[in-house]
Parts: structure tokens; sequence; C-alpha cells
């Protein structure tokens, strides 16, 4: 059968393909670009400099802004993790489980709706209950909204795993707690891993929720850059933009790569 | 093995319960409770149940207490809908072709591209809107291009619906294509030769042959896009400019300056209860397909 005639392939899908990519990674590019402009206005070129990046690291809102959500996303992801680790377990391997379905679904609760009502929901429940604390309301809704994102590599590694190693280990006198330790934790690690990545991006990356709780002292990366955008767009942004796409695209590319490592062994 | 899982289920599951029942469930019973009660005149709200918030949405109460109806809000939530719609559709007609030329390719050449798909996404959702404003806004590189061709000069393309458009569908389309490719990947295609044998031409293939086998994809697809859509509040805020709102932006509105929070608790409980429809709707009618498969398998 010659190409031109086989019925799998489609005329023209190729070039939309490449378009599409273009289309998919140009507006990155631009903003990479737009940050080694010297020129103060964003949108004239006039020559390279890397003057906003010495900027951005000598800007000290950003570098507390960023402090802010790196320790949220830290907390936050630790607690998703093993909220998830936990309940990936119970939901794949527990006998008997009463309400498995509905546990599921109120695991998966915060992929299902609007953020945007999560976010206010959360505000009137911090405001009534008198919570005070900004980072403790910021940790306690970020923990929320990223365990599904935990949940979902853990659960699909735990369901696909063999139990032949765990009951060897069982029938080799290990106690539980070793045979979790020494056997099953390290089978899903992987799972584990690029959960855990997932949930530090997904916390690192809201907008909605952080800017409807942010309070004095409690402004995460991207509130603050929210703010820079709102005070007109300048190079220095650029920079702190690039320095992001950077970091998400690299972090991003570990938790999917060790993900799929994790599927081909086994 | 029994020793091993042994009351697991219930001490597992405690954290993820206790987690989601107070900073998922309690919120929302409780922005339920909240929409039902009374404006306080210093922003926040006192426990008078009524139904003003909700009213608010159609009727503009005047100085003597008369209900004037107003559609702006009606409008908002219109708008809302359109937007996501055509989101959602355009995504879908540009994540087809790209998925199906996906699949094409070898197993190497397929983990790369499904890769690059997937990567935009992990990028922080503000800068892939900001990357927009500067593309359209004032001097950015597509009104200044245009202009080189003696095109459009002087035109704003931002704050109006089609910036906010084009920030949404540039925001949501890896969650298009990637269950629309999956689906695709597991498609037979000796069923596609068989089709073409029996004389069915293209078209003819893709509507009776491909759509079909691929509709478990496009729907989980659409409603990927279609739910994060409804509630959108970056893209009408940075791109629609503010006066062009959508639901998410009003919510947030009455949450901030507004202060109105039974008003935004009301609209916020429209824009779930919506959701909810959709996804009950959607579960509702994939049990039932999979109850019909399995009655003639």
């Amino acid at each position: 059968m010659s190409r031109q005639h086989d019925v799998k392939r489609y005329p023209g899908f190729g070039w939309l393909t490449i378009v599409f990519f273009a289309w998919l990674y140009l507006p990155l590019l631009v903003v990479v670009v737009y940050s080694f402009n010297a020129n103060r206005i964003a949108g004239v070129w006039t020559g390279f400099s890397l003057d906003w990046y010495a900027a951005a690291l000598k800007n000290v809102p950003l570098m507390n802004a960023l402090k802010t959500s790196v320790t949220v996303a830290l907390i936050a992801t630790a607690v998703a993790t093993s909220v998830a680790l936990m309940a990936a377990l119970a939901i794949i391997r527990g006998r008997n489980v009463r309400f498995r379905r509905l546990s599921e679904t109120v695991v998966n609760l915060p992929l299902l709706l609007p953020e945007i009502v999560l976010a206010v929901a959360s505000l009137i429940l911090f405001s009534l209950v008198g919570i005070q604390n900004g980072m403790l309301k910021l940790i306690l809704a970020h923990s929320a909204f990223c365990t599904p994102f935990a949940f979902l590599p853990i659960r699909a590694r735990l369901q696909g795993m063999n139990l032949d190693f765990e009951e060897a280990s069982a029938d080799l006198y290990a106690s539980r707690w070793t045979t979790f330790r020494r056997v099953t934790l390290p089978l899903i690690f992987p799972g584990v891993f690029s959960g855990a990545m997932l949930a530090f991006l997904i916390s690192m990356d809201d907008f909605i929720t952080s800017n409807m709780l942010a309070s004095g002292g409690t402004t995460t990366l991207p509130v603050y850059i929210f703010s820079l955008i709102r005070s007109g767009t300048s190079p220095e942004l650029n920079a702190i933009g690039t320095l992001m796409i950077l970091a998400s695209l690299i972090l991003a590319t570990i938790a999917l790569l060790v993900a799929g490592r994790g599927t081909r062994n086994t | 093995m029994r020793r091993l899982t042994h009351n697991l289920p219930f001490w597992g599951l405690l954290p993820a319960w206790l987690l989601m029942g107070f900073a998922l469930i309690l919120p929302i019973l409780i922005i339920a409770a909240v929409s039902l009660a009374t404006r306080g005149s210093h922003g926040g709200f006192s426990w008078d149940f009524n139904l003003s918030g909700y009213s608010q949405i159609l009727f503009n109460e005047g100085w003597s207490g008369e209900l004037e109806f107003t559609p702006q809000y009606l409008l908002i939530i219109g708008r809302t809908y359109l937007l996501a719609g055509l989101t959602t559709l355009i995504c879908l007609v540009f994540a087809l072709p790209v998925a199906w030329y996906i699949s094409r390719q070898s197993p190497g050449m397929r983990a790369l591209l499904v890769y690059l798909v997937t990567l935009p996404f992990w990028v922080s959702m503000i800068l892939r809107v900001y990357a927009w404003m500067i593309i359209l806004g004032k001097d950015g590189p597509l009104p200044r291009f245009l202009e080189n061709f003696g095109l459009a000069p002087g035109t704003s393309f931002m704050f109006n619906d089609g910036a906010t458009l084009v920030a949404m569908v540039y925001t949501c389309m890896p969650l298009m294509v990637l269950p629309i490719y999956a689906s695709i990947e597991k498609l037979d295609l000796t069923l596609i030769e068989a089709s073409h044998d029996l004389h069915g031409n293209r078209l003819t293939t893709f509507r009776r042959v491909i759509l079909p086998l691929t509709a478990p994809g496009i729907i989980s697809g659409a409603i990927l896009v279609f739910v994060p859509s409804l509630g959108a509040v970056l893209e009408p805020v940075l791109m629609g400019g503010g006066k062009q709102m959508m639901m998410g932006s009003l919510i947030q509105l009455q949450f901030g300056g507004g202060r109105n929070w039974p008003f935004g608790a009301a609209i916020a409980m429209v824009l779930m209860g919506l959701v909810m429809l959709l996804l009950i709707f959607t579960a509702l009618r994939a049990a039932r397909r999979q109850a019909g498969m399995e009655a003639t398998a």
C-alpha cells in the first residue's frame, strides 16, 4: 500500500502537528527572549542584557515570596503524599473496605470542583473557625488540593504491582512494618516520588486559592507575580518568569521520567 | 496476607477523610449555608436565612425594596458558558488530528511527543497567561508583526472576550490531547481498514468508526477542559481586563473588593451545581454504556 493511500494517514495532520507544537512553545519562548531585552519597555527590543536577572535576584519581596511558596509547597507535599499513600494502600490493598468508591471520590474531589469555589469556601471556613495564621491556612488548603495529584500516580503504581515479594517477605517472618519499609515502599517508590513532585509543582503554581487566602506576610510567588503584572509588564518579570519556567520544566521532566521508568520495569 | 492488611482500611483512610472533611467537605457545606445568609454591613454576613443572595443574580433591589430585573449577571453566566464551550470545541478540533498524528509515530517518538504535550501544563498557569499578555499586548510581537504588513494598525487585541478565549484554549489544550490520544492509541486499526474495504471514504470512516470508538477519550477530554474553564479566574481577570467578567472572576470580586459574601457564595453554588450536574450526567451515561456492553457481551 503506498503512503498516499494508507487509510490510517490523513493528509495535512503532520503540518498541523508542527504548527501545534510551535503554538504550544512559542509563548514560553517569547517570555524567555524578552527577559534578555535591555529595554525597560517590555515590547521593544534594544539589545541583549542580563540586568533583569541581577535585578530579580536582588528583589527582596520576590525572594520572600519564593521562600513562602517553597515552605508551603514542601509541607503541603509532605502532608498530601503521606495522606495519599495511606489512602492508596487502604483502597487498593485493604480487604472489605467499606465506602471504597466513596473514599476514592472524596480523595479526588479537588479535581472535580472548580478551584475558585474551594478557595472561597476555605476562606469562609477559616474566618469562622478563627484561624489567623496565614501560613497554616495556606498549608491546610494546599494539602487538600494537592492530595489527588499525589494519589493518582501512587494508586496506578500499587494497582499494577505483584504481591509475590510481599508475601515472600511475610513468609520470611518479616514484621508488617519491615515488609512495608524494605519491600513495598521501594517497589512503589517511583509512584510516590512522581506523586510528590506533581503535588509540589501544583502547590508552587497555585494562584486562585493562595490569592484568596493571602494576608500580609504570606504572599506566594504566583500572587506576587500577579501584583507585578497588575503594575505593568516589565523585563524583570520576564526574567523571573524564565527562571520559573526553567524550574518547572526540569522538575516536571524528572517526575515524568521517574514515573515512566517505574512502569517500564514491571 | 491478613497480617499485612489487618485494620489497614480504617487507619489508612482516616487521614484522607480528616483532611478532606475539614479542608473540603466542611467548607462546601458552610458556603452552601452562607449563600442563604444575609450580607453584613461591613463585609462578612449574619445568619439570617433568606434567598437574597440568589435573587440578586436576577434582580436588583431598588431603594424602596422593589425588585427590578437585571440581566447583567445572567450575561456573565451566559458568557462563562459560551467561552467554556468554545474553549472545549476549539481544543477538540485541534486535539483530534494532533492526537491521531502522534499515535501513528514510532513508540519512542510517541513518548517524546506526549511528553512535549504534557510539559507546558506544569509551567505556572499565571505565566502561561502572562505570555499571551505580552504577545497580544500593546507593542507586543503580534500587533507589530501585523503592522509591518499594514494589517490592523492600532487594533487592540487585549481586554476582550477573544483575548480571554485565546488564553483559555492555550492553558487547557494538554487536558484535551492526552485523553484523546490514550483512546486513539487503543483503537483497533483493522476496523479502519475494514471500513475502507467496505468502500467507506475517510470522512465516513472518521464519522462512523473512529469517532464512536474514541468517544470515551473525547468525553473525558471535554470534561477536563470544560470544568476548569467554567471556573476560570486568571484568564478573564488578566486578558479580559476585569470588565468582561466570568463567573470565576465575579465570585473572586465578591470576596475581595465587592464584599458581598452571600451573593458570592450564591454564584459559587450555582457554578458548583452546574459542574456537579454535568459530572453526574456523564457518570450515569458511562454506567449505562458499561451496562449495555455487559448485556451484549
